[in-house]
């Protein structure tokens, strides 16, 4: 006679946005793992038809209050792209400052308030800030300093407003970017103080076979750029990305999934994929930092993907020091353009991996169909697939920290399901 | 030491963004955490504690059928509810759906929407429960969403200045952009909050915090009109991330009337 046994956890938490997970058992053996993420659908690529290309940066941005700035930059490119808008160098570095407003304060918020606690059984930063005080208000004036520069150049850190198709409306005055520099300079150094800190954690060992794919440039860490690379060796051409790569839809979930559509296997994208190909291009406190933290190289340990982080914001800081020290306000802030039948794409960098745009444009300058792809959707079936590798040694533990030790693996992707979503549950069912 | 403050916050169709203008309060956030006990916080806390809360903060707007349930049980749980953001308070850029034909939306966004729980429309919670104030922005500003707090710790009437952005702009003597560079800004219409920053980036106000007491939208949109620009043109302004907002939603529908009006006296 076969038992079923289904076991149902509180909500996923710490995380943005919710979904939920489902683990099925069959006699102790996995049958399904899957992540469900019970979207509420807001339609961005229904509602985007019709409206002015200018509006586009302003709307997708309210695809995500963490990451506005990806969805603006990756908006903004693939339109200039349609529209063959040359950005010249002096704003596109000013573009790249907003990015490491972005990374900062968005990585920062995942080391400290969402991924730390767990290293230590805390169920908030807030909580680990009374074991850890120092930590934690200096991880808190690190993320203040990535949204002065998002308030700097943006007006503010939640959906700023200054980027638009061709630049900025308004550049920053020179006293504007210099008054930064001293919190940068402070910021850079607690940042690796921060950094050797987390590389101090106690790591689960588990160790992943990915294919990561990120933007690869040859001479500069990833933000921007048209290439893609993949730890397994192939590159591809951003204007191939669809061919590439394809969203599908499982019954489980209502968040888009993705995968490569040649092999159908997943991929994983984000900062281990970023660093695993692009350490060398990191500033050089960055890039000493990586040989000196406790880490492996190529690191395929999801939990460390903390440290990648942390990595990350010291490389941001030491751009950000660059570009405000070096600044010069450029004579014009925008580019003009004439709007035309077009089709333009572009990938940029969000904090969680890859954010792909695809637009085009009528005559008149209004959308006619707008395709996204974000991050958290071209995770998903890699997230899946690490939970089904991760879980079979943990199964003889009670449900409920089978359940936690899921989160925590869960929670290291740094998932950024806010984009569309609510409720998130763990549900075991075992049949034995 | 006196008891602390339950707060609860609550997610429906939404970026994340308001909740995350909570945790931006970064200096006064560990402050805060020895008045506030935030016994509901998925998004910082992974400790759930059920209710009843002293005040709710709710975040999204109501789009799945699921929602119409949910809000009730959470308005059941609390002494006070506060809305925070265009969302909750005016339904949000989702409400961008709301008379477009729905099911044709599914389509085009997913392959199979037959998966999908979703409603025709995304709509304020105000229309489901009561609410005992909304707090307007998209996002909402730090410093307000900490003063509805702490009017809530001090039993104090909850409050926001209720005036436009064109008045923090003159305040700020910042040159108008409509008077001096002709780009349209809903300035003169919208409720103050943001600190006037769109003007103050060189291009026109978007009405992130929906109209302000007392307007006159006719008036503006005759003006801008005067001024030269197309009635197609007004037309995303205030169909925009407070397109559900009454005064808003009336003057695009007007508006896009008064388009078609010209388009078919041109033929």
């Amino acid at each position: 006679m076969s038992e079923s046994r289904t076991i149902r956890v509180g909500a996923l938490t710490r995380v943005e946005g919710e979904g939920a997970l489902h683990v099925s058992l069959n006699n102790n053996v996995i049958d399904r793992v899957e992540l469900n993420i019970y979207e509420s659908p807001r339609f961005f690529e229904a509602f985007l038809r019709g409206r002015p290309l200018e509006d586009v940066p302003d709307l997708t941005a309210r695809i995500c209050g963490i990451c506005p700035v990806a969805y603006q930059m990756s908006s903004a490119c693939a339109i200039e792209a349609a529209l063959e808008i040359e950005i010249p160098t002096e704003i596109h570095q000013l573009r790249k400052l907003l990015y490491c407003g972005e990374w900062i304060e968005s990585h920062c918020l995942h080391m400290h308030l969402l991924q730390a606690p767990d290293f230590f059984g805390y169920s908030s930063g807030l909580e680990l800030g009374k074991h850890f005080p120092d930590e934690i208000k200096r991880g808190l004036r690190l993320k203040k300093i990535g949204n002065q520069i998002l308030e700097v150049l943006g007006g503010r850190s939640v959906h700023p407003v200054n980027v638009c198709i061709g630049g900025f409306y308004r550049t920053p005055a020179l006293d504007e970017l210099q008054s930064l520099i001293p919190e940068l300079e402070w910021g850079l150094q607690a940042a690796i103080e921060t950094t050797h800190w987390i590389s101090g954690f106690n790591f689960p060992d588990f160790v992943c076979n990915y294919d990561l794919i990120s933007i690869s440039n040859s001479s500069e860490y990833p933000w921007f750029g048209d290439t893609m690379g993949s730890s397994k060796g192939e590159s591809f051409d951003v204007k191939e990305y669809e061919q590439v790569i394809c969203e599908y839809q499982v019954p489980h979930s209502t968040a888009l999934q993705a995968h490569k559509i040649e092999s159908q296997t997943s991929c994983l994208f984000g900062p281990l994929a970023r660093i695993n190909h692009s350490r060398d291009n990191f500033h050089p406190n960055a890039r000493e930092l990586a040989d000196r933290v406790n880490i492996q190289w190529p690191c395929n340990n999801p939990f460390q993907s903390i440290l990648a982080r942390g990595l990350e914001v010291v490389h941001a800081f030491e751009e950000a020091l660059e570009i405000c020290r070096n600044y010069q306000r450029p004579s014009e802030s925008r580019i003009p353009y004439q709007p035309r039948a077009a089709v333009g794409m572009a990938a940029t960098e969000a904090p969680r991996g890859t954010l792909f745009h695809r637009y085009e444009i009528d005559d008149a300058g209004l959308i006619q169909h707008a395709t996204i792809i974000p991050p958290t959707s071209q995770n998903q079936k890699q997230i899946e697939n690490d939970l089904r590798d991760y879980l079979p040694p943990l199964l003889s533990m009670e449900d409920d920290q089978v359940a936690q030790a899921c989160e925590r693996l869960i929670r290291s992707y740094d998932p950024c399901i806010s984009c569309a979503t609510h409720f998130l549950k763990l549900s075991i069912e075992r049949v034995e | 030491m006196p008891e602390k403050l339950r707060l609860g916050i609550f997610k429906f169709a939404s970026c994340d963004g308001c909740q995350l203008s909570l945790l931006n309060a970064e200096e006064e956030l560990l402050e805060l955490a020895e008045l506030v006990e935030f016994a509901h916080f998925p998004e910082a806390s992974s400790r759930i504690d059920s209710g009843p809360y002293d005040l709710v903060l709710i975040e999204g707007s109501i789009s799945t059928p699921e929602d119409l349930d949910r809000i009730q049980q959470i308005r059941r749980q609390t002494d006070t509810l506060v809305t925070i953001g265009a969302c909750a308070t005016a339904g949000g850029i989702q409400a961008l759906r709301n008379g477009a034909n729905h099911d044709e939306f599914m389509k085009l966004v997913y392959p199979h929407p037959e998966y999908l729980q979703s409603l025709a429309t995304s709509t304020p919670i105000s229309n489901h429960v009561s609410v005992d104030f909304e707090l307007r922005g998209c996002p909402v500003d730090t410093g307000q969403l900490l003063q509805i707090i702490s009017d809530k710790l001090h039993h104090r009437k909850f409050s926001v200045p209720d005036h436009s952005v064109c008045r923090d702009c003159k305040l700020q003597n910042i040159v108008c952009v409509s008077v001096a560079r002709g780009i349209p800004c809903l300035g003169p219409l919208t409720q103050a909050g943001c600190g006037a920053i769109c003007p103050r980036f060189h291009r026109g106000c978007y009405g992130c915090f929906g109209p302000c007491h007392q307007t006159n939208t006719d008036g503006l949109t005759d003006w801008l009109i005067k001024d030269g620009h197309a009635s197609a043109e007004l037309i995303p302004l205030f169909l925009n991330v407070n397109a559900e907002a009454p005064e808003f939603a009336r003057t695009g529908a007007q508006l896009k009337r008064q388009d078609s009006a010209e388009g078919e006296s041109d033929e």
